[in-house]
């Protein structure tokens, strides 16, 4: 049929509740995909910042040994070749993590705090890491080798499951959308039905009584969706924003890279041919029971 | 002249199981040429309704042979139904005109069901609109239309895209005389260039109006026939 058939059913009334439904549709299910990439995004960056990052700690009361056995240590450690970097951590800045709980006692140079070496590796290879830790010890027992990957494995987990839960309520909320328009098609054709039985009778098929559903559900999912998807992007950046203000490296990492954003724009295109063809399918599997 | 449809024991039951009720159509057997005109009379309630649903595919018989255009219209495919529909032009008796369209959409709407071009469709309706004295009324909502206007806005949609065969039910059971009188020349041109017309009424006025239409008459649900078939040659004319 040709484009003014879409009158045939009533549009009157301007934006329907279906454009309203299809906007806060879309603009949740933006904002769960935005938290699912951003937080996927975190992660991956979280790992790779700590996958191959050491710390060793050199406890030891007695400061000169100490000192000493820190010296032999990082030369260990540069050596090696499964090592990129290893730089000691300066007194004033471990001073500096301690304040608040020491205050200025944490200052003290009769305090015996622990030295430390910060160390990158080249790759992430579990022998690798295991003849690093064996060299350090051939050094010293006293030596203490942290993989911060073990320190922050809850964290990292926590961000996975974050990703997956927003991947699953995007899962769920095209799911209710596709029901909605489901429900719809069939209140609409009910509420048409003398127009569609017309419409048989004068020779429509199917397909062309399910395309003049399409279009219109196509139309809520276009307005509603724009409307949605701009709101949920003026959240999104307003909400990169405020976390930017933020200054924390972890939650930095929550950011959206130009696929994850061109991923978000076509969001709107999916909703619009999943509403379209759940229509379809609806309106075709219900004209088969008539004649 | 060859046969459009012919039809054999054909009966009609509305329900199914313990809800069928009694047969509506009962053994109705007949055949109508291609060309010719058709009366269809009978009493209110004698089934005349129920034959042209069966004519213009909107029931299926309980039992009975249809063809319909030289196929078997029983058991026909779903799929082919609408190739078949818009082979028929039908003037329901509560017209259904889709509510929402104006006048000149609801004459449009077969043509553009049919697929036809819009640059093509504006002359036929417009044409069609003068025809049935609606020029006027060309952007009415059939709400605002008398039940006179709306029968004539059905004449014209059922006749527009100049179907092989016009089903009308009582068509002019709401126009006036001069009306039905200029309705029925809109029939007959339309049989003189190859249209099969049946035209349902109780209207017997109407027959005479036609000199070569032939006449069916169904009393509770049966054709007035002992041989099934058309009586023909037609019977004599009743005076107005």
């Amino acid at each position: 049929m040709n484009a003014p058939e879409h009158r045939v059913l009533d549009e009157a009334g301007g934006v329907r509740a279906m454009t309203w439904v299809m906007g806060i549709m879309l603009f949740l299910t933006m904002l769960a995909l935005a938290l699912g990439l951003g937080t996927a995004s975190a992660a991956r960056l979280l790992e790779r910042q700590l996958a191959g990052r050491l710390t060793v700690q050199i406890v030891d009361g007695n400061a000169v040994r100490r000192d000493r056995d820190a010296g032999r240590i990082l030369t260990v450690l540069r050596r090696r070749p499964e090592v990129a970097r290893a730089q000691p951590v300066d007194r004033a800045a471990l001073t500096r993590l301690l304040r608040p709980w020491l205050g200025s006692d944490g200052a003290d140079p009769d305090l015996p705090v622990p030295a430390m070496i910060d160390v990158d590796l080249v790759g992430q290879d579990d022998r690798g890491i295991a003849r690093v830790v064996q060299a350090v010890r051939a050094v010293t027992p006293a030596a203490r080798v942290d993989r911060h990957e073990n320190w922050m494995s809850p964290v990292s987990s926590f961000m996975q499951a974050l990703t997956w839960l927003a991947f699953a309520l995007v899962l769920l909320m095209a799911s209710a959308t596709a029901a909605v328009v489901v429900l719809a098609a069939r209140a609409g054709l009910e509420m048409h039905r003398a127009t569609i039985e017309v419409m048989h009778m004068l020779g429509s098929t199917d397909r062309q009584v399910a395309r003049l559903f399409q279009r219109r559900v196509a139309l809520d999912a276009a307005i509603g969706g724009s409307g949605g998807a701009l709101a949920a992007a003026g959240v999104i950046l307003f909400i990169a924003t405020r976390l930017e203000g933020l200054g924390s490296e972890l939650l930095n990492g929550i950011g959206l890279s130009s696929s994850d954003w061109i991923i978000l724009a076509a969001l709107p295109l999916v909703f619009l041919l999943l509403a379209t063809a759940a229509a379809r399918l609806t309106i075709v599997r219900a004209l088969r029971t008539s004649l | 002249m060859a046969n459009i449809v012919q039809f054999e024991n054909v009966g009609l039951r509305y329900g199914t199981g313990q809800d069928a009720g009694q047969e509506t159509l009962s053994d109705i057997s007949f055949t109508l040429r291609s060309g010719a005109f058709y009366f269809l009379t009978g009493a209110s309630g004698a089934g005349k309704t129920s034959l042209l649903k069966l004519l213009y595919l909107a029931q299926r018989p309980s039992r009975g042979i249809i063809r319909l255009f030289g196929e078997d219209a029983v058991l026909l495919p779903r799929d082919r139904m609408p190739g078949f529909r818009r082979r028929i032009g039908v003037v329901f008796q509560d017209f259904r005109l889709v509510p929402h369209l104006s006048t000149w959409d609801n004459i449009a709407l077969p043509l553009r069901v049919a697929g036809m071009a819009e640059a093509s469709i504006r002359q036929p309706v417009e044409e069609m609109l003068a025809w049935v004295g609606l020029a006027a009324r060309a952007d009415a909502r059939p709400a605002t239309l008398s039940g006179g206007e709306q029968q004539r806005v059905a004449i014209a949609r059922a006749v527009i895209a100049r179907p092989e065969m016009l089903v009308a039910d009582e068509p002019t059971g709401n126009v006036d005389p001069d009306m039905a009188e200029r309705l029925l020349h809109l029939f007959d041109s339309l049989n003189k260039l190859g249209t099969t017309v049946v035209v349902a009424t109780h209207d017997l006025h109407l027959l005479n109006r036609i000199p070569n239409a032939q006449m069916m008459r169904l009393d509770k649900g049966r054709l007035l026939d002992p041989t099934g078939s058309l009586r023909y040659p037609p019977p004599p004319r009743m005076d107005a």
